[in-house]
């Protein structure tokens, strides 16, 4: 499967042979778990072993809720009031699945820096990038209409937000709201939907991880280096690379482990601390709570929906341009699905021949720019919609949008890269000098 | 390059979980050094009886704790009464209505609590974590990560911040308190001190009572935090000696391929 | 210097054995719980006893309650119920054994009716007035009749199984008598079911 020489599963026995002829699952196994995997990975590459590690934490404590759960408006806050207080070890189960979503996210964000620092996305790995970026908006879908079920205050005034967005949309908006929230107003037709939708959905992430692993399984996995695996013979690849199994399952395992313990100390000693105490208030649809805000890591985009008020010249200009088609509302969907799509179309907006950023001087500084805008953002989405931080939201969603749409075409040509390393065996060998004498 | 970014993604999730319930303008709530905070903390038993006292002679004429089955009255964790006295006193305290009987009955301990009695008394079951006491500052949300999510504490200081001011807006009678926000609450001061007479001789100050009844009321929210922070720690020592086994695991396998001596 | 390589290999291994138990223990942590929270709920278990008020069940009648999702039949009988009962001999049962939960299993109690009762309250002396049975027909599960049948006790419809004032099978196809559930008086009026 892999495009980089490697030994393959060889059937023995009269029966692994009689399977393989059949089914050679075995060697697909085998293929995937012994993959050559560059030797130099660093510690930035374990997120993918914990971001499968959330996928299955969250189906399997997801469908042990489902269990005890009802979706419906007179029931759902009451059920899981049950599952806290009268299910077997219930409540332990809830907070790893509401804390979990915060790991997923949390470790997907770090995944998607560090392909973004690394070049990840660069031909020829422009599929990865892309089924990744699904990934991440089936993930939203799927957080979001997670955060509903509870039927709690934030719940309800959330669902009644967000759907908001696609009453945005001209002409046929309206109709799209209605559609979706099965009535006027967010209801039981809402919560019914959303409950179904949210226990489909990780199913099709998992479908989708799948393809992910498949496609970067067969352009290699890229390095900190970006430089390409050396394919010509199997000796030579065997220098850059080493199996997946031990050496990078037991790294991974390991950063995972480490991981877990900060988790489990959230879980077991604030678990409510990233939640919102108005989601303890059962919802009422004559009630909205004073500060509405999602979950922390939708919060960069939420930042960017806000900040394009009527009184910006861009949204005045687009508004004017349309005819008023594009109001101020819809501009800032517009804007908040377009810094997702602009990173979707990264591969193709970064121009530089240089794949990793380790070896691009400028690159660094506004890449690390990019990194303390999000984290900005984020901060402005939790704040309220008030001066400074309107106008502090504002730049940020600009620089954030100039990274991709300016910074980078340009980088490209203006840059001068700094000269990468031959091989990955040589970029290994200066970080341990001694690895140049094979052990016995 | 990642360290710091790693760093400072940490910072950003304290940043906006704070942020996060940093709005409008909040009136002030103390903190209080309640027994269950903490990684070790547990729940005083005495001192949840006596909250359970307050709530049955004071707080139950107007408030409900509709998800509270009378039965966890009895449960390890929790005030702990023995079995006949959360029969008596779901007995002696309460009145349901049994579909069954078409009719009302005095409660058994399976009955939940009754809901609140008044139209805009809300139901205090889950009080304790349906309010934050602790904000900021600017969002960083480092006071709710130091001091807790401060649940309790504005029930403390709810009930211990009315200034003895009054107004009437459209009819309705307003006490002034420091911790409700905007300053006006519909609730009349439901303490004053010596409200109730503790069978264990404790004092009934009006901190001590406001400080016992929000115990009570963590308790009704989080009826599982002492299970819950002891499986968390738990979990955490047990994958702490796991990662110790795992680093040490994954030294020795890469030894050959780093070239490092190999014990 | 084989000496020297033994020790190493034997200490790798003791490494690689720790590390590969503690993840078996972890998973195994993390399984039980998805496994016992299947396991009934504290509010289903609450209702696995339940008092009832007898104060108000004058003899020769009988109060059905639910317990358990079935119905119970707590039956105070007359002298003449009882005389009827011990009458039978045990020859004639063709489900010689006493079927009480409240006996030990080890007992093996034949089906005499003084096996079958639930003595009142403290001391007093059990005179066979209180008969506790789960009300299903244990031939295939429908809830037989009171007062009725050819032996005067219960009569199931299904399929005509009857059953003598001491719920004792005594004629049609059900195989076994009326289960008698753990049962216990708690005061003077009140039945402890489970």
């Amino acid at each position: 499967m892999s495009g980089i020489p490697h030994d393959h599963y060889e059937p023995k026995t009269g029966a692994e042979k009689w399977l393989n002829s059949r089914l050679p699952i075995v060697g697909l196994l085998y293929d995937t778990l012994m993959i050559p995997t560059p030797k130099n990975l660093n510690w930035m590459w374990i997120w993918g072993i914990v971001l499968t590690f959330c996928l299955a934490l969250q189906i399997v404590t997801g469908i042990v809720l489902a269990m005890h759960y009802t979706p419906h408006v007179d029931l759902a806050f009451a059920s899981i009031e049950h599952i806290m207080r009268n299910v077997n070890g219930g409540h332990f189960i809830r907070y790893l699945h509401m804390n979990g979503a915060s790991l997923f996210f949390f470790a997907v964000y770090l995944h998607l820096f560090r392909g973004l620092y690394y070049g990840s996305y660069k031909a020829p790995r422009e599929i990865t990038w892309i089924v990744g970026m699904l990934i991440y908006l089936c993930m939203m879908g799927t957080a979001f209409m997670g955060y509903v079920l509870p039927w709690g205050q934030m719940s309800f005034w959330g669902a009644t937000v967000i759907t908001g967005l696609f009453g945005a949309i001209p002409f046929v908006g309206e109709s799209i709201q209605t559609w979706l929230l099965g009535g006027p107003a967010v209801d039981n037709a809402t919560l019914n939907r959303f409950f179904s939708l949210h226990y489909l959905l990780p199913f099709v992430i998992a479908a989708l991880v799948a393809i992910h692993i498949w496609a970067f399984h067969t352009t290699g996995n890229n390095n900190p280096t970006g430089v390409d695996v050396r394919k010509t013979s199997k000796a030579e690849a065997e220098k850059d690379t080493v199996p997946f199994w031990p050496y990078f399952v037991i790294k991974d395992v390991f950063a995972l482990a480490v991981i877990l313990v900060v988790f489990f100390a959230i879980v077991g000693f604030m678990p409510n601390y990233l939640g919102h105490p108005d989601n303890y208030v059962e919802a009422n649809a004559l009630v909205t709570p004073a500060h509405i805000v999602p979950e922390w890591y939708f919060l960069p985009f939420y930042a960017i929906l806000r900040a394009f008020t009527p009184d910006v010249w861009v949204v005045m200009l687009a508004s004017w341009i349309t005819g008023g088609i594009i109001s101020a509302k819809f501009f800032g969907v517009l804007a908040m699905f377009g810094a997702i799509a602009v990173m979707a179309l990264v591969p193709w907006l970064d121009t530089s021949s240089v794949r990793s950023g380790r070896y691009r001087p400028m690159f660094k500084w506004w890449f690390g720019l990019l990194c303390i805008d999000f984290i900005i953002l984020m901060w402005c989405g939790a704040m309220p919609a008030e001066e400074p931080y309107s106008t502090i939201s504002l730049i940020a969603s600009a620089y954030w949008f100039a990274y991709f749409l300016v910074i980078l075409p340009l980088l490209g040509v203006i840059e001068k890269p700094e000269a990468t390393p031959e091989t990955i065996e040589a970029d290994f060998n200066a970080h341990y000098p001694k690895a140049e004498t094979p052990a016995e | 390059m990642f360290k710091t970014l790693s760093i400072a993604a940490v910072a950003a999730l304290t940043l906006s979980a704070g942020g996060a319930l940093a709005a409008g303008s909040e009136g002030h709530t103390h903190d209080v050094d309640f027994s269950f905070e903490g990684p070790f903390g547990t729940f005083d038993q005495n001192q949840l009886q006596r909250g359970l006292q307050i709530y049955t002679e004071v707080c139950s004429a107007c408030h409900g704790l509709r998800y509270v089955p009378i039965r966890t009255l009895g449960d390890h964790g929790g005030p702990q009464l023995p079995e006949d006295q959360v029969r008596a006193y779901a007995e002696q305290n309460f009145e349901v209505f049994d579909a069954e009987l078409d009719d009302t009955r005095p409660a058994r301990p399976t009955d939940h609590f009754p809901m609140s009695g008044l139209d805009n008394a809300p139901d205090l079951s889950l009080m304790a974590k349906g309010r934050a006491g602790f904000h900021g500052p600017y969002g960083t949300g480092m006071n709710q990560l130091f001091k807790g999510m401060g649940g309790p504490e504005y029930i403390v200081s709810i009930l211990t911040g009315y200034t003895g001011e009054e107004k009437e807006e459209a009819g309705v009678t307003l006490y002034e308190n420091t911790t409700f926000p905007g300053g006006w609450i519909a609730m009349a001061p439901p303490l004053f001190g010596e409200d109730v007479e503790f069978a264990d001789g404790h004092s009934n100050e009006l901190h001590h009572e406001a400080e016992d009844v929000a115990a009570f009321l963590m308790w009704t929210a989080e009826p599982k935090l002492m299970a819950r922070k002891h499986a968390g720690l738990a979990g955490v020592i047990f994958l702490s000696v796991l990662s110790v086994l795992l680093y040490l695991t994954n030294k020795r396998i890469w030894a050959p391929i780093k070239g490092k001596k190999t014990s | 210097m084989s000496h020297a390589e033994d020790h190493e290999g034997t200490r790798r291994d003791f490494l690689y054995f720790a590390t590969g138990s503690a993840g078996v223990v972890a998973t195994g942590a993390a399984v039980w719980p998805l496994v016992n929270q299947m396991n009934p709920s504290a509010d289903v278990q609450a209702l696995s006893s339940i008092r009832v008020d007898v104060a108000d069940v004058a003899p020769g009648t009988q109060l059905t309650v639910k317990w358990l999702g079935k119905p119970v039949f707590i039956r105070r009988r007359t002298e003449e119920e009882i005389a009827k009962a011990n009458a039978v001999e045990l020859s004639a049962l063709p489900d010689d054994n006493a079927r009480n939960k409240n006996l030990p299993a080890a007992d093996d109690a034949n089906g005499a009716d003084a096996n079958r009762t639930l003595a009142p309250f403290g001391e007093a002396e059990d005179t066979g007035e209180w008969l506790v049975m789960i009300g299903v027909c244990t031939h295939l599960g429908c809830v037989p009749l009171g007062e009725a049948g050819d032996f005067d006790g219960w009569f199931c419809p299904c399929h005509g199984s009857h059953y003598d004032t001491s719920g004792r099978i005594r004629k049609g196809p059900a195989p076994e008598n009326l289960p008698v559930p753990l049962a216990e008086f708690v005061d003077e009026s009140t039945i402890k079911l489970g």
